[in-house]
């Protein structure tokens, strides 16, 4: 009975101080440090760049994954209590590129606080699609970092790139059987077009919400799934469309693309 | 006594060449220019003021080889001054390793009143225009970054960059802004038509004055003054070649816009053949006989070429006469062999 009892103290006790420190002790006025981290994967396996094979939910083969590239902006966090922070445009622009570490996870200065869910875009936004030349610097110059993200003969940005081969490729002249995924278009500057800008929203309450306070780095660990762009909304078969570009295909694609996303867990 | 004369001439001779340079170098250099009779520029000059130094590393970099893959295409291959910039003579003009294209290299002329450039209007800002024959697999076929790395290893074009730019630091954007200085300069509005618009003492002829009322009532539309062209994309009925360029559609997707290209401007006309996007007419004769009995009902054709169910533009021969009398009033010799202009 007095075991019970003192148990019933000591849990109470350690309610009170996990209420103390996610609540009271965050001063909203300082910024500390979160990142977000876009783990590639296949499926059930890590993302081998070249080596690993891999199977579609619909069974198609992919025999090899050459280039994995896309770009992500945009990002805001909101806390438990509903308030929003939206990171400034200036450093708000990414580009994941696989086989270089480097770039896998963006990180941020943040109001300090527990976070209940994160949104970003794939791909870059219509405004810095038509900016003047001179300010797209860093992951936006299309002179430098983003020169292999660009159609230079279709002003934009490519979102989205994902290169690699497979049997179910039609074979055609010199091409092998490659496939080849590069998703843009930002709905035109002088006349409409397609539109594949896509929102993901992640809930982060699930697998832990970040507890950002200043002093340590918290980290949001998302699981980025590849073959998930076949399948979702949309079934994508490699046989009948290997090579998307600037097509009106695109948009099927685009639409699976919010699938691919999960939250893994926080690094508190 | 000879030995003296001769000596008297060549310090003459010296003293006019040192002249002739000193006359070039103190020629003033205005900037760009707004022709009376134009509407205003839509180029955003508040991003890009053109300079001296600018306009001339921008010319210096058009008519670089080092902009290609192996240094052997220059902009400057395909777009010849004295043709206003266009491939005189090529359908389709050959780039690197003589690879050809799918469309006629158009004009470099006016730029600064252009919303979208290329056949397909593409592109939506001057600046980025160079970008697209530089990777373009048969045009130049290299990555900017490796041009940029080739200029930064040269000797002479990080001063130049220095003298437009303020640094030696060659960057992507200093090197689109100059090429861009380059480029909106290339103004021409010297024309006959020009003068006998802005009451400078031309006048046209009969023929070229019938020509001018017959181009107000049956081509104005589209090839609108004073730009002669209203900077739309149209599909003028030509037959669908083999190759099934749909022109516009390939930028929107949308499919109204299939085999729709654009406007290209009439001015200096005579020196810019072939004619049309893939340069299948090598006269204005041809061209003209197009218009009159030739035109197609594709898929898209522009209704003003369809009117009162018949296909193309009345034209009798006397009309085309006087028409090619009024087009050749808007040739600028002057623009065609400025020497500003020229590789130096």
């Amino acid at each position: 009975m007095q075991r019970i009892f003192i148990s019933f103290i000591a849990a109470s006790l350690l309610f009170v101080s996990c209420k103390k420190d996610s609540v009271s002790s965050y001063n909203s006025n300082v910024k500390a440090d979160l990142s977000v981290e876009f783990d590639n994967i296949a499926g059930s396996q890590d993302l081998q760049l070249n080596t690993g094979k891999y199977k579609t939910t619909n069974g198609d083969s992919i025999t090899s994954i050459t280039k994995l590239k896309y770009f992500v902006s945009n990002f805001s966090f909101t806390k438990v209590d509903g308030t929003v922070y939206t990171i400034p445009q200036d450093s708000s622009y990414f580009l994941i590129v696989e086989g270089d570490s480097s770039t896998y996870e963006p990180s941020f200065k943040v109001p300090e606080g527990e976070y209940k869910s994160v949104s970003f875009v794939l791909g870059v936004d219509s405004v810095r699609n038509t900016l003047d030349a001179s300010k797209r610097t860093g992951a936006l110059d299309v002179t430098g970092e983003a020169s292999d993200m660009y159609w230079t003969w279709n002003s934009g940005y490519i979102f989205y790139k994902l290169e690699g081969n497979s049997p179910q490729v039609p074979s055609m002249g010199g091409m092998g059987n490659s496939f080849m995924y590069h998703i843009g278009l930002f709905g035109g500057k002088t006349t409409p077009t397609i539109n594949n800008i896509k929102t993901i929203s992640l809930d982060l309450t699930a697998r832990g919400t970040p507890k950002v306070k200043s002093g340590k780095d918290t980290n949001i660990h998302l699981m980025v799934d590849v073959l998930k762009m076949f399948s979702g909304t949309n079934t994508v078969s490699i046989a009948a469309h290997s090579m998307v570009m600037t097509d009106a295909y695109s948009a099927s694609i685009a639409a699976n693309f919010s699938g691919m996303f999960r939250h893994e867990h926080t690094e508190n | 006594m000879k030995f003296t004369r001769n000596i008297a001439l060549i310090v003459l001779l010296f003293g006019i060449s040192i002249y002739a340079c000193k006359k070039e170098l103190s020629e003033p250099f205005l900037g760009f220019q707004q022709p009376s009779n134009f509407p205003q520029p839509t180029y955003h000059f508040e991003s890009n003021t053109v300079t001296k130094a600018g306009f001339e590393l921008g010319r210096k970099l058009f008519y670089d080889p080092l902009l290609s893959h192996n240094n052997t295409i220059s902009c400057g291959n395909c777009h010849i001054q004295t043709s206003a910039f266009v491939h005189p003579g090529h359908s389709v003009s050959h780039g690197i390793y003589d690879r050809l294209g799918k469309r006629n290299s158009p004009p470099i002329m006016n730029l600064a009143w252009s919303t979208t450039f290329m056949w397909d209007g593409g592109i939506f800002d001057l600046d980025l225009q160079p970008l697209a024959p530089i990777a373009n697999h048969v045009e130049m076929d290299d990555t900017i970054t490796n041009v940029l790395a080739k200029l930064r290893h040269t000797t002479t074009y990080p001063t130049l960059f220095q003298k437009a730019f303020g640094s030696t630091e060659i960057t992507g954007t200093k090197f689109l802004k100059a090429l861009a200085q380059f480029m909106v300069m290339c103004v021409s509005s010297h024309s006959k038509y020009d003068s006998v618009m802005r009451n400078e003492g031309a006048h046209f002829s009969e023929s070229e004055q019938i020509g001018y009322s017959l181009f107000q009532q049956k081509c104005n539309s589209c090839h609108k003054e004073p730009l002669f062209t209203d900077l739309s994309f149209r599909n003028n009925g030509l037959p669908v070649s083999g190759l099934n360029d749909e022109g516009r559609f390939s930028v929107t997707l949308d499919s109204s816009d299939r085999y729709k290209f654009k406007v290209p401007s009439l001015r200096n006309i005579l020196f810019t053949a072939p004619y049309m996007h893939d340069g299948r007419y090598y006269d204005l004769d041809g061209v003209l006989d197009y218009y009159s009995n030739n035109v197609q009902n594709t898929l898209n054709l522009d209704p003003l070429l369809k009117e009162n169910g018949k296909l193309g533009i009345s034209l009798t021969s006397a009309d085309k006469l006087n028409l090619l009398a009024f087009l050749k009033t808007l040739s600028d010799r002057s623009f065609l062999l400025d020497k500003k202009f020229s590789e130096q």
